[in-house]
């Protein structure tokens, strides 16, 4: 007994099952492209919503308090710093999260015994952060550098590990929409832009990569077998039966990846309200099902567009094509330049 | 070892996938001999130290404060690093950790940090010695809001100017018509407001002493704080080696210094009856810490400061002048004190959370793989058990700590590990699609998968490396478990999931395909048959068969897959995309 998903691979594997995600790619450009634009101009119309590690400030954190209200937190902090606006927000039930303006180190003391009266909780139980706005943009900007120095890296193995530069930059260009949209929809969302979130983003950088690397390995090898003048297979073929073949790990390594990640986001900072948790899962979570998506639907067929041009591609599929149409003329269908299954 | 072994004569792959084992045995039994060593010998311990974010305590950053356009030197920072640290060693902090991030420096703290301690970090200050030109009684704020509607503007632009070269730090020539006329306005209590009270060294300073009680127009810098050596405070002793009872504050200057005091001090002593203008001042973050006058030439670099100093004021000063000497001076970017509570409570949040998507995982692999699942969740068991003792052994030797960020990464780093496991079943189920059996299957898919799982995950641990050298703050820690991760993943796919399918492929219960094996070939519709119904309708010419026969790789044709295709792809697409 086969469950339903090995049958489908098995079809998928055969051929006797296939999408066509290489023939149908300008649908899949043109949806990549809107969502793009979409992830681009949301959070430009909305504003992004920026952590205060971004915007400098004062924050302070209640744990475990029994009687979780924002009215004693505003009280206290006006009682220290008269007219000081206090942003105040309850934290996965028992805690309490007050963020105002950048306050003197006396102040943010006064102001965080304040609170520990207020709760009926120990100073030592409150804890307090000063953060310049410089700090956010800093981590920011070195994430950047790193971002850039490993985009750059890991363009230059790839073409070196496939031996052609057309699959590291049809990967990398399938990566950087796949940052694009990460941030896009993570902005649209409407959650703050944090350290943490920039982490899960930079995450996304080797997770897409990765599930790139692992379909292209399959494509190459495909490409490989297939350039044969044996091969009654284009070029477009190879690389759609290639990644149709992927498919089913495709899907299986992204749930098992996704499924850590996604009780995380929904238990871990859902219900027991862990800030950090939340931003990096959040960010994690889109990034490996774009990641995934990306892979499939972008970087196989831009690759696949990338060769086809090469002039000995083109004499390969001009041939196979003919033959097709010598051999299919029983059957009386003609062939397409793209395998049209559906 | 898991299964009884035989030892006759075995087929290599067998033998190998033992020796196999054999070395990932070793690995584990070594790794814990290391750790059970570091706990009885060293002062490790069974379990990973945390970080702030867990512990509870203080983290304050640095960040360098310098003129515009000006950049701080990676010598610079390692010195202010060390100047930190002996403050912080000299308040009795224990495990204090200090270290630079990018330009900045982070000092952090475990457990709570008191007043004197902060304030000691904090005041990272630049010392410097200038010459004193005027002093005068601080001008009284109350007098200034009282008085006067508004601030006088100069009548004129005033000359800024000296009217003649000045010669040297003591020469009156630096008081231009404008300094004289900042100083006269200076409101000490403007000082704090004016977070970079720094002059470049060869300039005059207007500044007051730490108290507000006077203000000072200073001449160029003499000598640095970088030029003390040691500064203590100790009983004046006579001649005879009595004691006086009059606590006073003993400096050494090195070389340079010691030169350079040389001279100031022969100049300041042949103005003495000139006050203030024998005097000089010790200037810590552009505020004057005290301004002795020459009692005398020292030539030897071992001035002695006396005054009505207690025990405590006389030890202050001294630190002051030992610990004050950064290189350059800091404001504070961020500081956050950080309740252990908080962390606890959502290191718990996570740990519940990561079990029950590692549960999820579990359940979701046995579904998709049977009995072959098993030996992913044994991987995944294997996996973290490396992970755990590395990472405790790290956190013994390195110092690395584990943060909720670095949790979160262990956890979902995991999670991506079960990926190689996923790439190696899927190639060794193509394999026996294809028709092989079993054992064929598992080491020909090896081979494939092998070469693919190394490229990918060589793309991680680079993505890892990176950003390890070049993230900052929690990114940092989140790269190194990623990194870690990655590569235990490696070395666990070779020693263990390969070994491990190897030994299984000789079971009757996998190699007879048993269907809740997750290796049926049946159910994997091992390709012969299929492709030989496939191939009937179409008429292809006898060379191509035999050509196509000969390459199991060679799937049918697009023409093939046309004529029996036409169930359900299109609407199957439709339900996937």
């Amino acid at each position: 007994m086969a469950n339903r998903l090995t049958q489908f691979g098995n079809d998928l594997y055969t051929g006797k099952r296939s999408f066509n995600f290489v023939g149908g790619r300008k649908k899949w450009y043109l949806i990549a492209g809107v969502i793009i634009i979409l992830t681009i101009a949301i959070p430009l119309l909305r504003g992004v919503n920026f952590s205060i590690e971004f915007r400098g400030g004062s924050q302070f954190q209640i744990a475990g308090v029994e009687n979780a209200t924002t009215q004693p937190a505003s009280d206290a902090v006006a009682s220290v710093v008269p007219g000081a606006v206090s942003h105040v927000t309850i934290v996965g039930g028992d805690g309490v999260r007050v963020q105002t303006e950048q306050l003197e180190q006396s102040e943010s003391l006064e102001v965080a015994s304040a609170l520990a009266e207020a709760y009926d909780v120990p100073v030592s139980e409150v804890t307090s952060s000063f953060i310049g706005p410089s700090w956010g943009a800093d981590v920011t900007r070195q994430a950047l550098v790193g971002l850039i120095a490993f985009v750059l890296l890991a363009a230059i193995i790839m073409a070196l590990y496939f031996r052609t530069w057309k699959m590291s930059l049809a990967a990398i260009l399938a990566l950087i929409g796949d940052l694009i949209a990460t941030v896009g929809i993570y902005a649209a969302v409407g959650f703050e832009i944090s350290p943490a979130a920039t982490i899960g983003v930079l995450t996304i950088l080797s997770y897409s990569l990765y599930d790139t690397v692992v379909v292209f390995d399959k494509i190459r090898e495909n490409t490989a077998e297939d350039a044969g003048p044996e091969s009654r297979r284009t070029f477009a073929e190879s690389v759609n039966l290639a990644v149709n073949q992927t498919l089913v790990r495709s899907i299986n390594t992204s749930v098992v990846a996704a499924l850590p990640v996604a009780a995380i986001l929904f238990i871990g900072a859902g219900v027991l309200g862990a800030d950090t948790l939340r931003d990096i899962s959040l960010a994690l979570l889109i990034g490996i099902l774009v990641g995934t998506w990306s892979t499939v639907f972008i970087a196989a067929p831009l690759y696949s567009q990338l060769r086809e041009g090469e002039p000995a591609i083109k004499r390969h599929d001009q041939k196979v094509l003919k033959e097709r149409e010598r051999a299919g003329g029983a059957t009386a269908e003609t062939a397409g330049a793209l395998p049209t299954p559906a | 070892m898991a299964a009884p072994s035989k030892r006759s004569s075995r087929p290599t792959p067998v033998r190998k996938a033992w020796r196999s084992l054999t070395w990932l045995g070793v690995i584990i039994v070594g790794l814990f001999a290391i750790n059970a060593a570091g706990v009885i010998w060293g002062n490790g311990s069974w379990t990973p130290k945390l970080a702030l974010d867990l512990e509870g305590g203080t983290q304050i950053i640095l960040e360098p404060k310098v003129e515009t356009g000006a950049s701080v030197s990676q010598e610079q920072l390692d010195q202010a690093v060390s100047i930190i640290r002996q403050r912080v060693d000299a308040s009795g902090v224990a495990e204090a950790e200090i270290n630079t991030e990018g330009s900045n420096v982070v000092v952090r703290i475990p457990g709570e940090l008191d007043d004197q301690t902060r304030a000691r970090i904090e005041s990272s200050a630049k010392l410097e010695l200038r010459a004193v030109l005027l002093a005068d009684a601080a001008t009284n704020q109350a007098i200034d809001s009282t008085e006067s509607p508004a601030p006088t503007e100069p009548a004129e632009e005033l000359s800024d100017t000296p009217t003649a070269e000045p010669t040297d730090g003591s020469d009156p020539a630096w008081i231009t018509p404008a300094l004289q006329d900042e100083f006269d306005n200076f409101d000490c209590s403007t000082l704090d407001e004016a977070a970079t009270n720094v002059a470049p060294a060869d300039e005059p300073l207007v500044t007051c002493d730490v108290s507000r009680t006077a203000k000072y127009l200073l001449g160029p810098v003499e000598a640095s704080g970088e030029n003390i050596v040691d500064a203590t405070n100790g009983m004046i002793q006579t001649q005879t080696g009595a004691n006086t009872g009059q606590w006073a504050v003993n400096i050494q200057f090195d070389d340079q210094g010691t030169s350079d005091f040389a001279e100031v001090s022969t100049r300041l002593y042949g103005l003495q009856g000139q006050t203030p203008r024998d005097q000089f001042a010790f200037v810590l973050d552009g505020a004057v810490l005290t301004a002795p006058s020459m009692n005398g030439v020292i030539t030897d670099g071992r001035p002695q400061i006396t005054g009505s100093f207690t025990q405590e004021s006389s030890k202050s000063l001294a630190d002051q002048l030992k610990f004050g000497a950064l290189p350059i001076s800091f404001t504070v970017q961020s500081s956050d004190t950080i309740s252990a509570t908080l962390g606890t409570s959502q290191l718990q949040s996570g740990l519940i959370a990561g079990l029950i998507g590692l549960i999820l995982v579990v359940i979701y692999t046995l579904f998709q793989y049977r009995a072959l699942g098993s030996v992913t969740i044994a991987s995944l068991v294997i996996v973290g058990l490396i992970t755990y003792l590395s990472i405790t052994i790290l956190s013994w030797r390195e110092g690395y700590r584990l943060s909720l960020a670095g949790i979160a990464g262990l956890i979902v780093a995991i999670g991506f590990t079960a990926d190689s496991f996923i790439v190696y079943f899927e190639r060794v189920r193509d394999e026996l699609r294809d028709g092989r059996p079993l054992v064929g299957a598992v080491e020909a898919g090896w081979k494939r998968a092998f070469r693919t799982i190394l490229a990918s995950k060589g793309v991680n641990l680079l993505a890892a490396v990176v950003l390890f050298i070049l993230a900052v703050g929690s990114v940092k820690g989140f790269a190194y478990t990623l990194g870690l991760t990655t590569i235990i993943d490696v070395v666990v796919v070779i020693l263990f999931t390969h070994p491990m399918l190897q030994l299984l492929a000789q079971t009757r219960f996998f190699s007879s395909g048993n269907p809740w094996s997750g290796l049926d070939p049946n159910a994997l519709g091992a390709v012969y048959r299929g492709r030989a119904e496939f191939r009937k309708p179409v008429a292809v010419p006898a060379s191509k068969v035999a050509s196509s026969s000969k390459e199991a790789q060679k799937r049918q044709t697009i023409a093939e897959r046309k004529a029996t295709a036409g169930v359900g792809t299109g609407s199957s697409e439709g339900k996937e995309s």
